[in-house]
């Protein structure tokens, strides 16, 4: 039963790999222009839309999807559900990188960056009434909690190839590290349930600038269980996708299972949101067919699709089936989350927001900089698990 | 037994939704100004759109002139913005017309405050809603959360600041008034404590019924405003914004406060999650 992680070698330099630098670059090019000149140069933000992609996409969307190690470890850890064990670190890996990314994504959409220190620090000027440094707060405890829970990878390969002092360190860290490793995971849970319901919260302060459609008191629960759906489906998603693309065997027994555990959260959020419109006589609104309106019941029917699709136990186990429910999931949570920070507010009929194409460039660039870590790390460190590896390389 | 997981599992999921289907048991505290609180009052009624203020507030703030509208000719803003804390806008919709002054509310409850991580936007001496640049790390939160999109950023700096009018606390500091309440030839504009600028407005109403809508914008519009606007224009066709009298940020803070009340939710759940993993580890037996 115990599967052993192993690193996937292979060659780094690939023509996609470089293809993902050259995007790195770009956007490298396009910060450093931000950073002397301001963010209006680079971005569409304004006054009246000081939140755009950076901060809809790279932070509250990123990070949703990378609450795979969070869903996966309340799976494995808490529903004590040990099968999936094979899971968790390839899915810690896509969080840790995914809120790095997010952290990166903070730094540079804040105006006065230099001072971001100052947040964990200055505690005595702490303001306990903004959500907003609760959330900053739990984002950068968990970016760290993730990277420890993900260091038994590293130090194992140092112990297998390192030398000297490196591989000592290494032989007499793991144990303690994992030895502590449970009370880490068990922050692992707690903050990712905090920031990820506050991530919903955060929104309600902009009261009645907030289309009423996604203005509701329920927002926290809404966000915490959509982010629990799109981290399973991001799992599924990554392990089909990789097992695609470095012909692997998938996991399919695993996978159908993920598949599974996704539809009681999906089903919750969805019956949660009617019973919320319902309660505050919204529905009306729903079927009004505006732009608010199409928006919302396209979250709606991306859902229903992707939870049609995982109802079935002949679909779960086809991976096409499986893929593509995944993907409904993440686009519908994604959506929801562009609609809450963007479309539902309304800052008035004089501003306008629309990304620039140097902003999208500098998103683009920083995921293409999250997969080129992605793919070298799981060839370098002992991630994944190839126990069913059936097709060697060919070169 | 123990505790099962399923039960784990709900507490974790519920902690909201216990707090949220409860708000009312909250304390709400009711909030009003402070004993000292001033601001200002804005008579419609008064304003001749001369817009001394403008200037006066420009130079009293060391603000840069904005001419990006008239070509480089006036200062002359079309609305309040990083180079501008006050602004005179005209309303005419062949029916109603009317001048309207823009700045900082200086809410009883203020939304900047709330959302403010460090403390950067704070309620301070006199109510005067004032800003810190040493706390401001530029997140905009605050611009995201003020009903009035008053607080604005310097889109075009290396190392922008926010910008919103203080009420010329540094001159209120030297014994003086606001600029604008100063330099205005009609007294549109007065600055004075708010109860006291509460009992003007209502002379003023009473006076001349016909003459005003009835009603004191700010008295408890979002909570309550220190700045306080007078009309004879509805007041949503003049750009102030129809709010309840539940402040703003209540609703967030209620809820966030009933989550995080004493931080024992967190605590509680954290020590219930460690209990659920170490029995299942035990019932498991080590693994890697």
């Amino acid at each position: 039963m115990n599967v052993q992680a192993q690193a996937l070698g292979g060659r780094l330099l690939t023509k996609p790999f470089r293809a993902l630098a050259a995007l790195l670059g770009i956007a490298g090019l396009l910060i450093l222009y931000r950073l002397v000149n301001g963010l209006g140069q680079v971005t569409a933000m304004n006054d009246g839309y000081p939140w755009g992609l950076w901060i809809a996409f790279d932070v509250v969307t990123g990070t949703a999807l990378a609450c795979g190690g969070y869903s996966v470890a309340l799976l494995v850890y808490i529903l004590n559900k040990g099968k999936y064990h094979p899971m968790v670190r390839p899915a810690i890996l896509t969080s840790a990188l995914g809120y790095t990314l997010a952290g990166l994504g903070v730094g540079l959409d804040v105006g006065r960056w230099w001072n971001i220190w100052r947040v964990p620090v200055f505690f005595w000027h702490w303001n306990l009434n903004s959500v907003l440094l609760e959330v900053a707060l739990c984002i950068m405890a968990y970016t760290f909690v993730l990277w420890i829970e993900l260091s038994p990878a590293f130090l194992q390969r140092a112990e297998r190839t390192g030398t000297g002092s490196i591989r000592r360190f290494a032989v007499r860290t793991r144990p303690i590290v994992e030895k502590g490793l449970l009370w880490v995971t068990v922050f692992g849970i707690l903050l990712p349930t905090m920031h990820q319901s506050s991530l919903g919260a955060l929104m309600l302060i902009a009261g009645p600038r907030l289309h009423p459609l996604w203005n509701t008191g329920w927002l926290p629960l809404l966000f915490l269980l959509s982010c629990l759906a799109m981290g399973f489906a991001a799992v599924v998603f990554e392990s089909v996708l990789a097992s695609w693309l470095w012909r692997r065997e998938p996991e399919r027994e695993m996978l159908a299972g993920l598949g599974g555990a996704i539809v009681p959260f999906a089903v919750a959020y969805v019956w949660l949101r009617l019973y919320d419109l319902a309660m505050r006589g919204q529905l009306a609104a729903l079927f009004a067919f505006d732009l608010y309106s199409i928006m919302a019941l396209l979250e709606f029917a991306l859902t229903a699709v992707a939870v049609f699709i995982l109802l079935s136990d002949v679909r779960r186990r086809r991976l096409g089936d499986l893929f593509r429910a995944a993907m409904l999931l993440m686009l519908a949570g994604s959506l929801y989350r562009f609609d809450t920070y963007l479309v539902a507010f309304t800052p008035g009929a004089q501003w306008s927001y629309f990304p620039s194409v140097t902003e999208m460039l500098v998103t683009l660039g920083l995921i293409a900089g999250e997969l080129m870590l992605y793919i070298a790390i799981v060839k370098v460190f002992p991630i994944l698990t190839l126990e069913k590896r059936h097709v060697a390389y060919h070169h | 037994m123990g505790i099962s997981r399923r039960t784990a599992l709900k507490v974790a999921l519920s902690g909201t939704a216990v707090a949220i289907a409860r708000p009312a048991g909250a304390a709400t505290v009711p909030l009003v100004a402070p004993a000292d609180a001033v601001g200002l009052l804005y008579d419609t009624t008064k304003c001749i759109g001369c817009k001394a203020c403008m200037v006066a507030c420009r130079e009293a703030n060391g603000l840069q002139a904005d001419s990006a509208a008239s070509g480089g000719l006036y200062h002359a803003p079309v609305d309040l913005n990083e180079k501008t804390k006050t602004v005179i806008k005209l309303y005419d919709d062949g029916e109603h017309r009317s001048f309207v002054k823009a700045q900082c509310m200086h809410c009883v409850d203020p939304a900047c405050a709330n959302a403010c991580m460090l403390g950067a936007f704070k309620k301070r001496e006199f109510g005067i809603v004032t800003y810190d640049v040493n706390y401001c790390i530029g997140c905009r939160y605050c611009e995201v959360a003020c009903p009035y999109g008053v607080p604005k950023f310097e889109w075009s700096k290396a190392a922008p600041k926010m910008v919103k009018c203080e009420l010329c606390n540094h001159r209120l500091a030297q014994g003086k008034q606001p600029a604008c309440t100063e330099v205005c030839p009609r007294q549109a504009v007065i600055f004075g404590k708010r109860e006291d600028l509460l009992r003007e407005a209502k002379r003023r109403l009473a006076s001349n019924p016909g003459g005003y809508v009835q009603k004191i914008y700010g008295e408890t519009d979002g909570g309550g405003t220190q700045c306080l606007y007078i009309s004879h224009v509805p007041f949503d066709k003049i750009g102030l914004p129809a709010l309840s009298d539940e402040s703003t940020p209540s609703l967030q803070r209620t809820l966030q406060h009933s989550i995080y009340k004493g931080f024992a939710a967190p605590i509680a759940l954290y020590g219930l999650l460690g209990a659920v993993m170490l029995r299942n580890r035990r019932k498991e037996g080590p693994t890697s």
